[in-house]
C-alpha cells in the first residue's frame, strides 16, 4: 500500500495554525522565494509549486506565506509512519511525502482492503491531512497508482490496473519520460507489450528494472527502516485541569511509562521537556535538564515541581505530552524504584539532584567543577569544566612550587620600588616586603597565542609583607618599560 | 546548661547545621581550612564576575576534587544557589561570598535551610556586611609570620549565639589539618566578653 501526501507540508503547518484563504510554503532557493507547497485554495487560483513568490503574488494578491520548515516536515512524515505502524508492521517512508506499507495478511483484520483504505482515508481527513492511498500487489504499481487518483488493483490484474497510466508514474527520470513521449510511448500499456532488450538499449536498464518492479518481475521489498526508539509519551484527557497537584499526578503518570520505556532500552535521560496543551491551543513548555542520565520517576518528578509551579494553565490544561529530546546509554544499576528506595539513595544520586536544580535556575555552564590540565602557565593550570558533563579528577601529586590559593587575572601594581620590591602599593593599600622568595621564571607557551602573554616571560616572586597578606607577584623583563611589577595571586 | 553542650569542645570548630559568617582579608584561608574540617563534597558560591578563582594547585590536597564551583549572576540567584545547598543533604559545607549586607530575612532563611538539611554553610562576607541571624561570626586577617613561609592567621570570634568570644593566632600551611597554635596562655576561666 502506498500513502501520497500531496501538500505535507502546508497542512501540518496549517494544523497548527490554521488560515483560510490561499496559503503557501516558501523556500529560499538561491536568490529567491520559491512557493514550495500550497493548499488546495492557491491551486485553485493557478498557482503551482516552485512558482518564484514574486510571480505568485501577482497572480493571487492575498496569498498567506509562511516560510517552510524542512526539518519539521521530515519529523512529520516520520510521525505519520509512526502512526501508520497500525495498519502494517513494515512502514517505509517513500521520497519526502510518501510512505509504503507491505500490509500482506493485514487486510482481513480491517474487513478487507476497501475497508481498510477507507478507515485509513477517513482518518487522515480527520486529521486534517489530504492523502491519496493505493493497494496493488507490488510497490511500484501502488507507487505509480498513489500518484495518478489512487485506488485498489486487485490481485493478479497489475497489467491493467497501471496501464492506463503515464510512463511518469514508473519512478523514471523527467528526460526518460521526455524520450519515451517523443516516440510516442505515452501510457504504460504501451511499453508492456514491447521486447525489452531494445527498450533497455535505447533509453537504459533502469527503465525497464522500474516497469519489471511494477509488473511484479522483479522483487523490491518494503525496506522499512529499524524504529528508533522514540521517547515520548502523551496524554489526553476528557476535562481541562487546571491545578497543579492534578499536573503533577498527570506528569507522574507519563514519567512512569517514560521511565519504563528508557529502561528497557537501557537510556537515561539528559534532558525532559514537558508540553501542556491548553484549551485555547496555546502550548506551554517546561524544560529541565539532568546533571546525570536518569530514569527515576520520582526524582524528576521532584526536579518538574518549580517548573510546573510558574506555568500559566490559562483556560486549562486538556492534553499533556512528555519526551526526552536527549538521552545517553545508561547501564542498569540498583537505582531507586519507588518510595521505599527512595530513602536509600546514595550521595552521589543526592549530589546529582543538586547539580540539577542548580543547573535548571542559573545554567548548566554555570555549575562547574576545576578539573586539572597538563600546563605551566598559571591560567592554564587547570580548566574549569561544566559539572554536569565532567568527572572529578584527582589532581596529580607531584612536588612543584608553591602555588597561591586564589588567582586573578594581573593587577599592575603602583609606586614599586626596587627588584624585588621593598615597598609597593596595590589595590589602594601600601605593602612593605618582609621576605621575598624567588625568582622562578616561566616562559610563555609559544604554541598558544595568548594576548596576557604577548609580554614574554615573567619571574615570578613569593612576597610575604609586614601587613600579613602573602603575594603572587611577576615582573616581566622583556616588557618594553613602564610599570612591569603585577599581582596575580595571593597565598594562604 | 543545654546549650552549653552543643557548642563544639574545639574552639575552632564550626557547629554544625548551622550558617556562621567570616569577614576580613583572611576569610578565604579560614573557609579553607573549615574544607579541611568537613568531609563530603563542598560547594562554593561565587558571582560570575569576580575575577578571583581558587587555583587548583594551590589548593590543600584532595579539595580540588570535591569542590564544586557555582557560578551565578546576581544575588538574588546567589542567595537562591545558597540556600538549595543547604537544604540538600549530602554536602559537607558550603561556601558563599555574597557581595551585598546579607539582609535579616536571608540570614533567617539561611539558617532555616540549614537546619533543614543538616549541612553547615559558611558567609565570606565584607566588612559589617552580615547578618544578625548568624551563628558565629570570624574575623580572619593574615599576619607577619616569624620565620620563612609560615602563615600566621589571627582569627577573631567576634560574635557568638551560645558561648563566648575570643582571639587565636594559629600557623597553619594549608598543608594538612594539623595546626599549631601560637596564641600565648590565657587564664582557664576567662570572663564572657560581650559583642564591640
Amino acid at each position: 500500500m502506498s500513502i501520497w501526501f500531496p501538500r505535507l507540508a502546508s497542512d501540518a503547518s496549517l494544523r497548527g495554525r490554521p488560515s483560510d484563504g490561499p496559503f503557501a510554503l516558501t523556500h529560499r532557493a538561491g536568490n529567491a522565494d520559491h512557493l514550495h507547497c500550497l493548499n488546495q485554495a492557491a491551486s485553485a487560483r493557478g498557482l503551482i509549486r516552485g512558482m518564484a513568490l514574486a510571480d505568485a503574488r501577482a497572480i493571487c494578491p492575498d496569498l498567506a506565506t509562511r516560510p517552510a520548515n524542512l526539518v519539521r516536515e521530515a519529523a512529520a512524515l516520520s510521525s505519520l509512519r509512526r502512526w501508520a505502524s497500525r495498519y502494517a508492521p513494515m512502514v517505509a517512508t517513500d521520497g519526502v511525502d510518501g510512505l509504503m506499507a507491505d500490509i500482506s495478511g493485514v487486510p482481513h483484520l480491517f474487513g478487507g482492503e476497501e475497508a481498510l483504505r477507507d478507515d485509513l482515508q477517513a482518518r487522515l481527513e480527520r486529521a486534517g491531512l489530504q492523502a491519496v492511498s493505493a493497494i496493488a500487489g507490488t510497490r511500484g504499481a501502488a507507487h505509480a497508482l498513489a500518484r495518478h487518483g489512487g485506488g485498489i488493483i486487485p490481485e493478479g490484474k497489475l497489467a491493467e490496473g497501471i496501464g492506463s497510466l503515464p510512463v511518469k508514474a514508473l519512478r523514471v527520470d523527467h528526460d526518460t519520460a521526455e524520450a519515451l513521449a517523443r516516440v510516442g510511448l505515452a501510457r504504460i500499456s504501451d511499453l508492456i507489450p514491447l521486447a525489452r532488450a531494445p527498450l533497455a538499449r535505447r533509453f537504459g536498464q533502469g527503465l525497464v528494472m522500474r516497469l519489471d518492479q511494477a509488473l511484479g518481475q522483479h522483487a523490491e521489498p518494503v525496506a522499512a527502516e529499524a524504529d528508533a526508539p522514540h521517547f515520548g509519551v502523551r496524554m489526553t484527557l476528557p476535562e481541562p485541569i487546571g491545578l497543579q497537584s492534578d499536573v503533577m499526578a498527570g506528569l507522574a503518570r507519563l514519567l512512569e511509562r517514560l521511565c519504563a520505556k528508557l529502561a528497557a532500552t537501557h537510556m537515561g535521560a539528559r534532558r525532559m521537556r514537558l508540553e501542556l496543551r491548553r484549551v485555547d491551543r496555546g502550548t506551554v513548555e517546561v524544560e529541565i535538564g539532568f546533571a546525570r542520565p536518569m530514569r527515576d520517576p520520582i526524582r524528576i518528578a521532584a526536579l518538574f515541581a518549580k517548573g510546573v509551579d510558574e506555568i500559566d494553565a490559562g483556560f486549562g490544561i486538556d492534553a499533556l505530552r512528555l519526551f526526552a529530546p536527549i538521552t545517553e546509554a545508561m547501564v542498569p544499576e540498583q537505582i531507586g524504584g519507588g518510595p521505599m528506595i527512595r530513602a536509600k539513595t546514595g550521595p552521589d544520586d543526592a549530589l546529582a539532584d543538586l547539580l540539577s536544580s542548580l543547573g535548571n535556575r542559573i545554567g548548566f555552564e554555570r555549575v562547574q567543577r576545576l578539573l586539572p590540565a597538563q600546563s605551566l602557565i598559571p591560567e592554564r593550570s587547570f580548566i574549569l569544566a561544566p559539572a554536569a558533563y565532567s568527572e572529578a579528577e584527582a589532581s596529580p601529586h607531584q612536588a612543584r612550587p608553591a602555588r597561591p590559593i586564589t588567582l586573578f587575572p594581573p593587577e599592575p601594581l603602583a609606586a614599586v620600588s626596587g627588584t624585588p620590591p621593598a615597598r609597593f602599593r596595590w589595590r589602594r593599600m601600601s605593602f612593605t616586603t618582609l621576605r621575598a622568595k624567588g625568582p622562578e621564571r616561566l616562559t610563555p607557551e609559544w604554541w598558544f597565542d595568548d594576548p596576557a602573554w604577548r609580554s614574554g616571560l615573567r619571574d615570578y616572586w613569593r612576597i610575604e609583607t609586614q601587613e600579613g597578606p602573602r603575594l603572587w607577584l611577576f615582573f616581566t623583563p622583556q616588557a618594553p618599560g613602564g610599570t612591569n611589577w603585577y599581582a596575580h595571586g595571593e597565598f594562604l | 546548661m543545654l546549650l552549653r553542650d552543643m557548642a563544639p569542645s574545639d574552639p575552632l570548630t564550626l557547629l554544625r547545621a548551622r550558617v556562621h559568617e567570616a569577614e576580613g582579608r583572611g576569610r578565604r584561608a579560614f573557609a579553607l581550612f573549615q574544607v579541611a574540617r568537613h568531609l563530603g563534597p563542598l560547594v562554593w558560591v561565587l558571582p560570575s564576575h569576580v575575577p578571583e578563582l581558587p587555583m587548583l594547585n594551590g589548593l590543600p590536597e584532595g579539595v580540588g576534587a570535591r569542590l564544586h564551583l557555582i557560578r551565578p549572576e546576581g544575588e538574588v540567584d546567589l542567595l537562591w544557589c545558597v540556600e538549595e545547598a543547604l537544604r540538600s543533604a549530602p554536602i559537607g559545607l558550603v561556601i558563599a561570598e555574597p557581595e551585598k549586607p546579607l539582609s535579616l530575612t536571608a540570614g533567617r532563611r539561611l539558617q532555616l535551610a540549614a537546619e533543614a538539611g543538616r549541612t553547615t554553610g559558611l558567609m565570606l562576607t565584607r566588612q559589617d556586611a552580615g547578618s544578625n541571624a548568624t551563628e558565629t561570626r570570624w574575623l580572619c586577617e593574615p599576619k607577619a609570620g616569624p620565620k620563612p613561609d609560615s602563615t600566621l592567621h589571627a582569627w577573631s570570634l567576634i560574635k557568638n549565639k551560645r558561648g563566648t568570644l575570643g582571639d587565636w593566632t594559629l600557623d597553619w600551611n594549608g598543608a594538612s589539618a594539623h595546626v599549631h597554635m601560637v596564641s600565648e596562655a590565657r587564664e582557664r576561666c576567662e570572663p564572657a566578653r560581650t559583642a564591640q
